[in-house]
């Protein structure tokens, strides 16, 4: 049984606005997913719906088995939410809001797994300032903390790393992996795509509310993925021989580099073919490099795809 | 219904409160010896005694009353507003409570602070006047249900409010002016006709007429009036409130 299950779900605002377009996704136990969309594609209002901050206007969510709705109690226990924007009361003090949130979700008070969770983010030191004294990376930890301060198997981080500097990336990548380490369920949009090709396992695109494909992340860029070669020329060139038309060859850096991309997965490549063909046309190589197309490539293709 | 979600919520508000003792405490006790000194010992000797009670002590019950409801509102409304305002609603949105155990949580807290105030208030008059309360247990309840039912139109208030300045609009445009005119410094029976038929439009008059009988056992309209008029006014905010809750206004898109 998914952990999460997204069933035909519509979202029309008051202003009607129609944010989700019939979103069905599952989510299994214990993945990270990465749901990934430009902005106002839809990610926020589906994290909103399945966590209560939004009603569907149509279809069913349920966690853990439970209706996001009718049986919200018990939904809602499974779940913490790490939102968007920096959201904090600016004089409270940030162990007092973490031992908050557990409460809130009608925990029992810990103040040892209350340190558990802000020693985990780094925050131990900081338990006795006041939200306003933190920097916005630390204030992002804070959220975080209160996420997990009542041990939720099922986490959504709403852009995470949105504005925060590249090391404090990578440390909030490593709390990522540690959670899922402990078998907790991750949730995270962004429109990083460095971020979700390094730690998600499964790739979901949302665009327009609508979502354009759930995949495996390495099976996605195996199957959709191009490479290119590039070819570095000993003398530029203005224009191409003849022989070598058919290839699809860009011309590049001022003639020097030949841009040819192909598909992994096809029968046959062409490279040989055109390195013969080349060598014929007495075009003489200085360098050979190949890129497999990243999942940025792949995510602007497809958006572009469904506009 | 979780019991520790509201004991969290509530303390949460409630150590905003402690956080900002001077304001929230001192203020108010400095505000109200001012109307004493005023009030009371100034303008006060010159007036005779009201409804048979020399005025010092005439204009207690009437104070603690302003007090409290000003507080109430204020408080009730802002302890709600200010997560919205700051986006920190979230919270109680995606955690398993209920709208019922938020605003039990957000009105209790915001009640408690108007009581402890009114109390303070009342201590403070003690040094101005000499005060004999006849119906203590009715004074507690008309206070208790004055801090609940203010607390409850607070709230209500603070969900409706989208910007500080309509935070403030009510207060200012409807609830202060009920209160001044509502008897707390005068009897409305010293009123012209056509005001005193006015006044008793006011509901405010029935809450201080009530809260004033338990101390003198004297009042300007039946206190069986007043006790129906405030478990009205209680009832009226309740099911506003729980409309709110049903469909989701103004809080959950």
């Amino acid at each position: 049984m998914p952990i999460v299950s997204v069933q035909d779900v519509t979202k029309t605002y008051a202003t009607g606005f129609q944010a989700l377009k019939g979103v069905s996704l599952d989510i299994e136990e214990g993945e990270i997913l990465a749901l990934l969309g430009p902005n106002g594609a839809g990610k926020t209002t589906l994290i909103s719906s399945i966590c209560g901050i939004t009603r569907p206007s149509s279809g069913r969510i349920l966690v853990g088995g439970h209706d996001v709705v009718t049986d919200y109690r018990r939904a809602r226990k499974l779940i913490g939410l790490v939102p968007q924007e920096l959201n904090l009361e600016p004089f409270a003090p940030v162990g007092p809001a973490v031992a908050f949130s557990r409460g809130l979700f009608g925990m029992r008070r810990d103040p040892a797994k209350v340190e558990e969770v802000l020693r985990q983010l780094s925050l131990w030191d900081k338990r006795k300032n006041r939200m306003r004294e933190l920097s916005g990376g630390m204030k992002r930890r804070v959220l975080i903390a209160k996420a997990l301060a009542h041990e939720p198997r099922v986490l959504f981080l709403d852009e995470p790393t949105a504005g925060v500097d590249v090391e404090l990336r990578r440390d909030m990548w490593n709390v990522v992996a540690e959670l899922k380490k402990q078998g907790v369920t991750i949730i995270l949009t962004t429109h990083y795509i460095e971020e979700a090709e390094a730690i998600a396992d499964r790739i979901a695109v949302i665009n327009g509310g609508r979502i354009l494909l759930v995949e495996d992340k390495a099976r996605l860029m195996a199957q959709m993925g191009r490479k290119n070669l590039s070819v570095h020329l000993r003398e530029p060139v203005t224009e191409l021989p003849a022989c070598l038309d058919g290839y699809g060859l860009e011309i590049c850096n001022e003639g020097r580099t030949l841009s040819y991309s192909y598909d992994t997965k096809s029968d046959g490549t062409g490279i040989t073919r055109l390195l013969s063909d080349l060598h014929d046309a007495g075009l003489s190589m200085r360098d050979l490099d190949t890129r497999q197309s990243s999942l940025e490539d792949i995510f602007v293709d497809l958006v572009k795809e469904h506009a | 219904m979780s019991p520790t979600a509201i004991w969290t919520m509530y303390l949460f508000e409630m150590s905003r409160f402690f956080r900002s003792l001077v304001q929230s405490l001192i203020s108010p006790v400095i505000s109200t010896s001012l109307y004493f000194v005023v009030f009371g010992a100034a303008i006060g000797r010159s007036i005779e005694e009201m409804d048979g009670i020399p005025y010092g002590a005439f204009i207690v019950p009437g104070l603690v009353m302003l007090s409290v409801m000003t507080q109430a509102v204020s408080n009730g409304s802002f302890g709600i507003y200010f997560p919205k305002f700051m986006g920190t609603i979230y919270e109680q949105l995606s955690a398993p409570v209920s709208f019922l155990e938020i605003v039990i949580a957000y009105a209790g807290a915001a009640s408690t602070k108007a009581l402890l105030i009114g109390v303070i208030i009342l201590g403070t008059s003690t040094f101005f006047v000499d005060l004999h309360i006849q119906h203590p247990a009715m004074a507690a309840a008309f206070l208790l249900l004055t801090c609940i039912s203010f607390s409850l139109m607070g709230f209500i208030i603070g969900i409706w409010a989208e910007s500080f300045e309509q935070l403030q609009l009510v207060p200012l445009l409807i609830i202060t002016p009920l209160v001044f005119l509502g008897g707390s410094f005068y009897s409305i029976s010293l009123l012209p006709g056509i005001w005193h038929t006015i006044s008793l439009f006011n509901p405010v008059v029935y809450l201080v007429s009530g809260f004033r009988w338990s101390f003198f056992g004297t009042a300007e309209v039946p206190v069986g009036l007043s006790l129906m008029a405030i478990a009205a006014f209680t009832a009226l905010c309740l099911v506003v409130i729980w409309r709110i809750f049903q469909t989701g206004w103004r809080i959950r898109q």
